[in-house]
């Protein structure tokens, strides 16, 4: 679990490279550093029912990320706030996987 | 960016070709066609057939230049079908049959 205020980094992995996948966690901002704001609690993993499979509960979090780092045209204190989900997330100063 | 190239497909947010081109706001009527998909929708999610996390795995599974030739319901159409084969509620020999049939 994150807390409100914590810096993670979205994993920079790409799973749709290797076969068939369905995600929720957009190209643009893996691999990049945000801010969690809120935990908007548990929901089950759309990775696992896109296929019909059984699905655990993940905790999904709102996460802020600043706009400039994503697009080059974005104004000084434009954020980006979107919803990810917990696994697609790690702590800022752990390995990168 | 190199990131870009490594998105699937289907995954438009932010590409940087559509930069250049103005976005369609136009409001856009639904056709008899639009409804029907929509009904079936409902109907197999209201029977348990098919989830919308399933319909939308389906219209991301379909090949890039159909996907962008296809409007918003035919790409649903496209999944259900993918979805009702994939489940055994149809075969693609009824699905051929009924298609020439018709």
């Amino acid at each position: 679990m994150f807390l409100a205020g914590e810096t993670v980094r979205v994993k920079d992995q790409w799973p749709e490279a290797t076969g068939p996948v369905h995600i929720r966690t957009p190209w643009y901002v893996r691999g990049l550093e945000g801010e969690v704001v809120r935990c908007l609690g548990e929901f089950s993993n759309p990775e696992d029912l896109a296929f019909a499979r059984p699905a655990e509960k993940r905790p999904l979090y709102h996460v802020r990320f600043l706009k400039g780092a994503i697009w080059s045209e974005a104004k000084p204190d434009d954020e980006l706030l979107i919803e990810i989900f917990g696994h697609w997330l790690e702590p800022v100063g752990q390995e990168r996987p | 960016m190199d990131k870009e190239t490594k998105r699937a497909h289907h995954d438009l947010g932010g590409v940087s070709k559509f930069m250049c081109e103005p976005v369609d706001i136009e409001p856009h009527g639904l056709t008899a066609f639009d409804r029907e998909v929509d009904a079936l929708r409902q109907m197999l999610a209201a029977k348990k057939l098919m989830t919308v996390d399933e319909l939308r795995r389906g219209i991301e599974a379909i090949p890039e230049a159909e996907y962008h030739r296809l409007s918003y319901y035919r790409r649903w159409i496209r999944s259900i079908a993918d979805n009702l084969m994939v489940h055994g509620v149809i075969t693609e020999t009824e699905l051929r049959a009924e298609l020439e049939g018709s």
